[in-house]
C-alpha cells in the first residue's frame, strides 16, 4: 500500500458511511450510523496524502495528530492509531462522532480541493471504536501522587477532560455533578441514536479506574460553594455548561405541550421517558402528533428527530433563516430530511395558541424574507407583510439556545462574568479573575462544541498543574496586570 | 445512597421520613427542597425540607402519597435506602419580623409550612398557624406546630375535629374578629392557595404562597417548573418556590399540573396491581 503514488489515492473515492434505512430508524433510537468495518476504514485511510503542512491539524480546534493516526490504520497499527488520537483528544469516540468536521479538520484537508475530503471524523471514530470493543479503553500512565487535590465541578466534556488529564498529572481529582448521571449534554442532551450512552459511559468509567471520584447530586452554588471548595481543594475547575434555557417570549408559551429542547431531551434521554411506563418519567405522548421544532442548530435537530421516533405523524423544523445559516451539522440536517423531518425555512414563530384546557392546538407563524446584511454579513430575515399562517401542532419544542445558569455566578459574586454570565477567564490557562478557581466549556463561551470544550479542559488541566507547583505565580501574574 | 433513619406515618398516606443527608442538613434554609429519586428508573420529584438536625445529620421530609412515586416512597421503611437526593434547592423563605404571621397549611402544606412558620416565629412574629385537613385523621404537625406557634387552629371540612370549615373560613373569621395581620404564607392544593389569595387581596396583606410545579432537574436547566408571576415567566425551582400570592397566575400553574394526568394514572395504577400481587404472592408463600 505504501507504494499508492498521490494520484491514486486522490482517486479513490470517499467510503461511504453505512447507515441504518431512514424509513426503519426514524422508528428506532439505535445509533444511524453503522461504522467503517476494518477493510474499509483501511481504504479510507489510503486516501490520506500526509501532507507535509498538515492543514487539517490546523483545521482541529485540539491539533489532533491526524496524518499520524490515519497512517497508522492504513498500516494496521489500530492500538497505536488510537493512542495517538487520545494524546490531543481525550474523547475521540465522541468527537469522531459529534464534530462539526464540514467546518474543521475535513473543510481544509487537500484531498477536498479534488474530491470529498478524507473522512476524518469516521476515522476517528473508528479507531476509538475499535480500541473500545477490541482490548478495552488503554489506560495511561500516572503521575506518581502529588498531594493536591482539584474539584471540578460540572461532569461534561469540559469537566471530564480535565479531570483525566489533573488525574495522569497525579493530582486527587473529585467531579461534582448537579444531575444524577455524568456526561453533561454527552449523556441527557445529544441522543442515543447519534451517540451512544455505552460509549460515555465506558469513557466515565475508563477515569474511575484511574481514581476519579464522581460525586452525583452536587449542585456546586447550593450544596457547597466555589468558596467551599477552595477551602477542601487546592484548585477549582469550573465546567458547568450553558444550561439555561431561552425561549421565544411570545404569547401562549405556557401552554401544554411547550417544551424546552432541554426539557424534551432531559426527559426522553437522561429520564428514559420513551420507555414509560417501565421508566416512570412520562412525557407528553407524541405518537401520532404533529410536532414543531424551532431553531436550526444540533439541538433542533435532535429534538426533531427524537419527535419521530416517539411517533409523530408530522415533525417540522420551524427556522426563520434559510438552510444555509442553519448552525447545525451538515449530516444532521441531511439525516432529518432522509427521515422525514419537513422544514419551513423562512418562518418565524408569532403566537402560540390552545384550547380551553391550556393543550397548544397550534403556531401562527410570520414567513419572512431574506433582507440587508447585518453586521454578521448575514442577511437579515424581514417579515413579508401580511405573510402570516397558521400551523396546527399539538407540540413545540424551543431549541433557540442556551444562556448561562447564574447559580454559581450568584453564589460567587466575586467571580467576573459578563452581562450574559459567561465567566471571564484568561484564554491560555483558563485562569478566571479568582484565585484557584479555572473555567471552561459552555460556561465561558456560550454553548459551542464538545471539542471546544474538551479543548478548554485540558487547557485548563495543564494550567492547574502549573498552578499547583507554584501558586504564588497567580498574584504576581495579576500584579502585572494591574501595573499594565 | 441516602439512608432511611426514621419512617412513620402520620395520617394515611402521609408520611415521615428522616434521612441521612449531614451536608444538606448544615446547608438548607427555611421554604428550601430536595429532589429525589427512589430507584433507577424512577423519576425526579421535589419534596419540601421539613426539619433538620445538624446534630445527626439528617433531614426531615413528609410525603404525600398521591402518585406512583410518593406511593412507592412511602412503602420504604428505616433502614432503607434512597438512591439519588440533592439539595438544597430552591430559594429560601424572606424572613422577617412582620407582626402577626398567619400560616396556613392544608393537608401535607402543613409540613412544607412548618419549617418557615419556625423560623417567622424565631424572628419575632406573632405566628398563628392553621391547619387543614378533611377530617381529623388528615389534620398533621399539630403538637409541632404548638411548640413554634402562639396559636394553632386545626380545621375540617367535615368538622370532625376542630374548626368546621375550609382554612379560608377560619381566616376571614380572624379578620373579621379585627385581628391585625400583617403577612399570611399559605402552603397546599392550588385551589387552597387561590382562595386564601382572593380573601387576603381586599385587605392588602402580604401574601406568599409555594408553588409546586412538575420539575425535572430542580436547577433552572429544563424550564419544565416555569410559571406565570405578574405575566412574566419564571422558573419556580431557582426563582421560587415561595411567591406574592396576588400576582401568580393560578389557572396556568392548574393546567400545567395536569399535563400528565393520563400517564399518572397509568403509573399509579401499574404500581398499585403490582403491590397487590406482591402482598398476594407473599400470602401465597406463607400459606
Ligand atoms: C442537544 C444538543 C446537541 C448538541 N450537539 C452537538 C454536536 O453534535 N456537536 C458538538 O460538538 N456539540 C454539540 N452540542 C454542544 C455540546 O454538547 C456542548 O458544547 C458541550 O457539551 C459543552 O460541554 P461542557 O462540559 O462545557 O458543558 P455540559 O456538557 O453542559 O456539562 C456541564 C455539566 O455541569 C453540570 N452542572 C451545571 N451546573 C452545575 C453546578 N452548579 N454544580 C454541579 N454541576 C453542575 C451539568 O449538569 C452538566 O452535567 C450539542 C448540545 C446540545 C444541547
Ligand atoms: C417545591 C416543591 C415542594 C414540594 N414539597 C412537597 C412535600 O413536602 N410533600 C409532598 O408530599 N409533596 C410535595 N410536593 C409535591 C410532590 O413533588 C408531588 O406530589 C410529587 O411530585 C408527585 O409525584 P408522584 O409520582 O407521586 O405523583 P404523580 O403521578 O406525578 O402525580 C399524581 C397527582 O399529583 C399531581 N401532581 C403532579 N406533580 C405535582 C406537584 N409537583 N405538586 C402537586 N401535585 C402534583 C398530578 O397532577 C396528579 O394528579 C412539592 C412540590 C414542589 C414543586
Ligand atoms: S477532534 Fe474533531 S475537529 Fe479534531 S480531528 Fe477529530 S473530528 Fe476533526
Ligand atoms: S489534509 Fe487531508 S490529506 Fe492532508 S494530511 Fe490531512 S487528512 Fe491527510
Ligand atoms: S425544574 Fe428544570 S428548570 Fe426548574
Amino acid at each position: 500500500m505504501a507504494d499508492l503514488t498521490n494520484k491514486e489515492r486522490m482517486k479513490i473515492q470517499k467510503h461511504h458511511m453505512p447507515e441504518q434505512d431512514p424509513l426503519e430508524r426514524a422508528k428506532n433510537f439505535l445509533e444511524v450510523n453503522l461504522g467503517y468495518d476494518t477493510a474499509t476504514a483501511i481504504e479510507e485511510a489510503q486516501r490520506c496524502i500526509q501532507c507535509k503542512n498538515k492543514p487539517c491539524v490546523e483545521g482541529c480546534p485540539v491539533r489532533v495528530d491526524i496524518p499520524g493516526f490515519i497512517k497508522q490504520i492504513e498500516l494496521g497499527n489500530f492500538k497505536e492509531a488510537a493512542a495517538i488520537l487520545k494524546k490531543d483528544n481525550a474523547l475521540p469516540a465522541v468527537c469522531g462522532r459529534v464534530c462539526p468536521q464540514e467546518e474543521q479538520c475535513e473543510m481544509v484537508c487537500t484531498v477536498g480541493k479534488k474530491n470529498a475530503p478524507v473522512a476524518i471524523g469516521y476515522l476517528e471514530r473508528w479507531a476509538a471504536d475499535w480500541e473500545r470493543k477490541n482490548i478495552g479503553l488503554q489506560k495511561p500512565e500516572l503521575k506518581p501522587k502529588t498531594g493536591k487535590k482539584v474539584a471540578i465541578v460540572g461532569g461534561g466534556p469540559a469537566g471530564l477532560s480535565c479531570a483525566g488529564d489533573l488525574i495522569q498529572m497525579g493530582h486527587d481529582v473529585v467531579v461534582f455533578e448537579a444531575l444524577h448521571e455524568i456526561g453533561g449534554v454527552l449523556m441527557y442532551g445529544i441522543p442515543e441514536f447519534r451517540l451512544p450512552k455505552v460509549i460515555v459511559q465506558a469513557e466515565v468509567d475508563g477515569l474511575r479506574e484511574m481514581g476519579v471520584e464522581f460525586r452525583t447530586n452536587q449542585v456546586i452554588g447550593m450544596t457547597d460553594t466555589v468558596d467551599e471548595l477552595l477551602k477542601e481543594y487546592d484548585a477549582v475547575f469550573l465546567g458547568v455548561g450553558a444550561g439555561l434555557p431561552y425561549f421565544l417570549n411570545i404569547p401562549g408559551e405556557h401552554l401544554n405541550g411547550i417544551y424546552s429542547a432541554n426539557e424534551y431531551l432531559t426527559r426522553v434521554n437522561l429520564m428514559k421517558a420513551y420507555d414509560f411506563p417501565n421508566s416512570d418519567t412520562p412525557m407528553f405522548n407524541v405518537m401520532g402528533k404533529s410536532v414543531a421544532v424551532f431553531g436550526g442548530g444540533n439541538t433542533a435537530m435532535d429534538a426533531v428527530r427524537t419527535s419521530l421516533r416517539l411517533g409523530a405523524k408530522k415533525a417540522m423544523i420551524i427556522y426563520r433563516r434559510t438552510e444555509k445559516e442553519m448552525p447545525a451539522r451538515v449530516e444532521e440536517i441531511k439525516h432529518a430530511k432522509e427521515e422525514g423531518v419537513e422544514f419551513f425555512l423562512l418562518h418565524a414563530p408569532i403566537e402560540f395558541y390552545g384550547d380551553e384546557e391550556g393543550w397548544l392546538k397550534g403556531v401562527k407563524v410570520q414567513e419572512m424574507e431574506l433582507g440587508e446584511p447585518d453586521a454578521s454579513g448575514r442577511r437579515r430575515p424581514v417579515p413579508i407583510e401580511g405573510a402570516i399562517k397558521d400551523i396546527p401542532i399539538e407540540v413545540a419544542v424551543v431549541a433557540i439556545g442556551n444562556g448561562s445558569n447564574p447559580i454559581i455566578s450568584k453564589t460567587t459574586p466575586d467571580l467576573k462574568v459578563n452581562k450574559w454570565g459567561n465567566i471571564l477567564v484568561d484564554e491560555k490557562t483558563m485562569k478566571t479573575n479568582k484565585k484557584g478557581v479555572f473555567a471552561g466549556g459552555d460556561i465561558v463561551t456560550g454553548g459551542a462544541t464538545v471539542i471546544l470544550a474538551m479543548g478548554a479542559g485540558r487547557t485548563a488541566a495543564a494550567a492547574i498543574d502549573e498552578y499547583l507547583k507554584n501558586p504564588d505565580v497567580w498574584l504576581e501574574e495579576k500584579k502585572e496586570e494591574v501595573t499594565n | 445512597m441516602n439512608k432511611i433513619i426514621e419512617a412513620r406515618f402520620l395520617a394515611p398516606d402521609v408520611k415521615l421520613f428522616r434521612i441521612e443527608a449531614p451536608k444538606i442538613a448544615e446547608k438548607r434554609k427555611p421554604g428550601q427542597f430536595i429532589i429525589l429519586r427512589v430507584h433507577k428508573n424512577g423519576e425526579r420529584i421535589p419534596l419540601t425540607i421539613a426539619d433538620s438536625s445538624t446534630e445527626d445529620g439528617t433531614i426531615t421530609i413528609i410525603v404525600q402519597g398521591i402518585g406512583k412515586t410518593t406511593k412507592h416512597l412511602n412503602t420504604l421503611e428505616a433502614g432503607g435506602e434512597i438512591i439519588d437526593l440533592v439539595g438544597p434547592l430552591g430559594k429560601p423563605s424572606h424572613i422577617e419580623n412582620f407582626g402577626t404571621a398567619v400560616s396556613i397549611g392544608g393537608g401535607v402544606g402543613t409540613a412544607i409550612a412548618y419549617p418557615t412558620a419556625k423560623a417567622l416565629k424565631e424572628a419575632g412574629n406573632h405566628v398563628i398557624s392553621i391547619i387543614g385537613g378533611r377530617t381529623k385523621e388528615f389534620v398533621i404537625l399539630e403538637d409541632e406546630m404548638k411548640a413554634v406557634c402562639d396559636e394553632v387552629y386545626p380545621t375540617t371540612d367535615d368538622g370532625s375535629y376542630g374548626f368546621h370549615g375550609f382554612v379560608t373560613q377560619k381566616l376571614q373569621q380572624l379578620l373579621d374578629e379585627g385581628r391585625k395581620i400583617d403577612f399570611v404564607l399559605a402552603i397546599g392544593p392550588i385551589p387552597m392557595m387561590k382562595a386564601v389569595a382572593d380573601v387576603t387581596r381586599p385587605y392588602g396583606i402580604k401574601t406568599v404562597v409555594s408553588l409546586n410545579p412538575i420539575m425535572v432537574d430542580g436547577t433552572g436547566m429544563c424550564g419544565g417548573c416555569r410559571a406565570l408571576v405578574d405575566d412574566k415567566v419564571v422558573f419556580v425551582c431557582v426563582d421560587g418556590p415561595e411567591f406574592d400570592a396576588h400576582k401568580v397566575d393560578f389557572s396556568v400553574l392548574t393546567k400545567r399540573n395536569r399535563m400528565y394526568l393520563s400517564q399518572e394514572k397509568q403509573s399509579v395504577e401499574e404500581f398499585e396491581h403490582k403491590c397487590k400481587l406482591d402482598a398476594k404472592i407473599k400470602e401465597v408463600a406463607n400459606g
